[in-house]
């Protein structure tokens, strides 16, 4: 298992390498830094003088791969790639073009997205659970043709809209809640309410239909006939029997998600105005801060590893049959 | 009058995949195996009758495909050479010219669906002299009503003109529908129709003709009301709402076709040399999708499009015009966000082919000494097929829907194209405003539920008809 897990991290070696090379590749090769600060200054602005400053500046003013100025090994090191590129990997992101360290931002921000998608994952998997079994309890009646259509038509609407409809209904119409913004300690939990019912709600259709398939799925397996013909009542045969077995595939679908969490939701965090990474990211994206940017690809590409890792233990702790080699 | 044709990229683009769709039609027709399903697609009542509301859509994206540049009015302006004729700057599309009363006709600002009178209040000069603020009655929406409350009526008889309208040419379709069962079954025309309304046809032609009905209808009440009125308001620049979300079918069309269609060759041929040829080549094309996939995509594509912007900025004289720029950069978008999404199907290609490989039909072609080339092509690829139509629709509706949220985070299309994502992003302004302007979310709303919906339940219908085992695919 130990031996299993290290050989998986060291994989994980080689797809961050990736990731940074295709990262390093996409804002410092195909755009020069030139380019950069010319768009970060505007048009009117640009003269050569202004563009060596601000390369200074922000330390984008040293050759992209090798340095022949320098000896040694600094030769190496004293270059964009080393500095903004290969340091990523001990999770040192320098800092952000208005200078602030992105590594104490994400530890700061990282909590208010956590505060929604964690009670966002844990109440939905709940409801969406609990939705399908009551479906599948009424498999093949009209209930459950109806419900199946009412979950399509919920999944063919745009998150967005889950968002407008929540804040206008709760916060406008009802004053229920506030629209947006975000406090410090226990009393953000009236700003956490509202996106955390939207984001439950939002993800019923796909969460509940593909819950259903699964349920169904094992609803027509031998060991649950055998269940029916020694007796058991229909309820007993699906919270015990069904939802025991199906809780294999959904616990590991959850798996992979856990470490994303931490990244947060664009979208929600920047209509609910929460200071989480996900409104971190698209404040940088609106800013064109690029520093921003690549630190939060290589985050997801680590965390996505993660993800994948954990899947796998995962399945040899609640599935018996597998085993990791 | 002679119309210079312009192709844009993604005109380019939509007409190989029309004609590529054509051609796996005649292909798909001569192949029991692939021929079989969509027999079954066709006998579904959820799969016509979503079909017949998906054709209106691509009939309006595929009007809106073929563009054109008009001749100035004025030829005379500066020719010496008088070498042919001279063209206006603007692109416009089949769709454009049809839909022209929409386009043209701007308000000043704001103004509610069905409204006589502009939405904010403004400074008119009265007859007398005097000046009041009230609000000013439209330009062009009711303004053929001398009395504005006579609105109601109007609306009532256009709406009943329209109705009619449509259910004439609804008639004449069904009539002929009819005849032709009847002819083909050798009973009379009302025997026929009899058969028809039980449903006795292995074609649900009474779905069919139910959903054409509604359609049609639904169209020419629109397109009476939309001739006086602006039905569904106008926008902050007093475009009309109702045209906006007409035009942004094509930007959702081509996102959810375009993006799955130029990622399928590399899918396919990395999936299937990765399943068939196992060993390094495997490894390799494993680590390629699994770097790819650790990326979150909504960065990629923002960090994508955040390069597009400074090129685009640096290079602003590379491009003729607004539209080429905004369709350059929607082609972009596709194809990034077909890089992001090709690695589900690579996967799924290369589980296939692994499993393909040891097939009996491929050990003896193998033994026979057929090339590994030809293996692929003949007797693989033809049996994946299969797998590469679900995810192309299973794919469209979700694209559709990350084109709003990625239009509406700005790293989606051009701000000035039409489309869903850039109506929604423009009415969270309009939302805060009191009262509330809300017909440009709303149409936006509509328009895409009722696509992505006819989507999603076409795309059930498809799978189910193709492998029922995919179900969990999603």
């Amino acid at each position: 298992m130990i031996a299993y897990i290290l050989r998986r991290l060291l994989y994980a070696v080689p797809i961050l390498i990736g990731v940074n090379l295709l990262t390093f590749t996409l804002f410092f090769v195909l755009n020069s830094p030139d380019q950069m600060a010319r768009m970060h200054l505007g048009e009117k602005r640009v003269t050569p003088e202004a563009i060596t400053n601000w390369k200074q500046e922000h330390g984008y003013d040293k050759p992209l791969l090798f340095n022949e100025a320098a000896s040694g090994l600094a030769r190496v090191t004293d270059t964009i790639f080393f500095e903004r590129s290969v340091r990523l990997f001990a999770f040192d992101f320098g800092s952000s073009d208005d200078g602030r360290d992105i590594g104490y931002d994400i530890s700061q921000r990282m909590w208010p997205s956590l505060a929604i998608a964690v009670p966002v994952l844990l109440v939905g998997l709940a409801l969406n659970i609990s939705l399908a079994l009551f479906i599948v309890f009424f498999r093949a009646t009209y209930l459950d043709i109806g419900a199946v259509v009412l979950l399509v038509a919920m999944l063919s609407i745009s998150g967005l809209f889950y968002i407008i409809g929540g804040q206008y209904l709760l916060s406008k119409v009802f004053h229920l809640v506030p629209i947006s913004g975000y406090d410090t300690g226990v009393e953000a939990w009236k700003f956490l309410v509202l996106p955390v019912i939207v984001g439950v709600i939002g993800g019923v259709g796909s969460g509940v239909r593909w819950y259903r398939t699964l349920f169904l799925e094992e609803v027509s397996k031998d060991y649950v006939r055998t269940a029916r013909a020694k007796g058991l009542t229909e309820r007993r045969v699906l919270f015990r029997h069904v939802l025991g077995n199906a809780l294999i595939p959904i616990l590991t679908g959850v798996v992979v998600v856990l470490p994303l969490l931490f990244m947060g939701s664009l979208i929600t965090e920047s209509f609910f105005g929460i200071p989480g990474l996900g409104s971190y990211t698209i404040d940088a994206i609106n800013n064109q801060d690029f520093a921003i940017v690549r630190a939060m690809v290589f985050l997801g590409a680590v965390l996505y590893i993660l993800g994948l890792i954990l899947t796998d233990i995962s399945y040899t702790l609640v599935d018996p049959r597998v085993r990791l080699q | 009058m002679p119309l210079m044709p312009v192709i844009l990229w993604t005109d380019a683009l939509v007409f190989l995949l029309v004609i590529s769709a054509i051609g796996f039609g005649l292909y798909a027709a001569r192949h029991e195996h692939l021929r079989a399903p969509w027999r079954r697609v066709a006998r579904s009542r959820v799969g016509i009758g979503t079909l017949v509301v998906l054709s209106f859509y691509v009939l309006i994206g595929l009007l809106d495909t073929v563009h054109f540049r008009l001749p100035l009015a004025d030829q005379t302006a500066g020719t010496e050479t008088g070498a042919g004729t001279k063209f206006g700057p603007d692109v416009l599309s089949l769709f454009d010219a049809w839909a022209a009363p929409l386009r043209e006709r701007q308000e000043k600002t704001y103004s509610a669906p069905f409204a006589t009178h502009l939405f904010v209040k403004e400074a008119i000069t009265q007859p007398d002299g005097s000046v009041i603020r009230d609000y000013p009655r439209l330009n062009y929406g009711g303004r053929h009503l001398k009395d504005p409350t006579q609105r109601g009526w109007d609306i009532l008889r256009l709406t009943l003109r329209g109705l009619a309208e449509g259910l004439i040419v609804w008639g004449l379709i069904a009539a002929q529908v009819v005849w032709s069962t009847a002819r083909g079954q050798g009973i009379g025309f009302m025997a026929a129709r009899d058969v028809l309304l039980a449903g006795g046809t292995a074609f649900p032609w009474r779905t069919a003709l139910g959903t054409l009905a509604v359609m049609l209808v639904l169209g020419f009440v629109a397109g009476e009301l939309a001739l006086r009125y602006h039905i569904l308001g106008t926008d902050k620049v007093g475009e009309d709402v109702f045209f906006q979300a007409l035009k942004s079918i094509r930007t959702g069309l081509v996102i959810g076709t375009l993006t799955t269609l130029v990622m399928l060759p590399a899918a396919i041929l990395l999936g299937i040399m990765a399943g068939y040829f196992r060993g390094w080549v495997d490894d390799i094309i494993q680590y390629l999708y699994t770097t790819l996939n650790a990326i979150p995509g909504v960065l990629l594509i923002a960090a994508a499009i955040l390069m597009l912007q400074v090129y685009m900025s640096n290079n602003a004289d590379q491009f003729e015009s607004l539209v080429e720029r905004a369709d350059l950069r929607l082609l972009f978008l596709c194809l990034i966000l077909g890089v992001t999404s090709w690695t589900g199907l690579c996967r799924l290609l290369r589980g296939e082919a692994l499993k393909l490989r040891e097939a009996d039909y491929v050990r003896a072609s193998s033994a026979l000494g057929v090339g590994h080339f030809a293996i692929l092509g003949r007797h693989i690829l033809p049996n994946v097929l299969h797998i590469v139509m679900i995810t192309l629709v299973l794919d469209f509706s979700g694209l559709v829907l990350a084109e709003a949220v990625l239009s509406y985070v700005n790293i989606g299309v051009d701000p000035t194209m039409n489309s869903w994502g850039n109506m929604i992003n423009s009415a969270r302004l309009e939302l805060a405003r009191d009262p509330m302007v809300w017909w440009s979310l709303t149409a936006a709303f509509v328009f895409m539920f009722a696509l992505v919906l006819a989507a999603n339940l076409f795309a059930d219908v498809v799978r189910d008809a193709f492998d029922p085992r995919l179900r969990g695919v999603r």
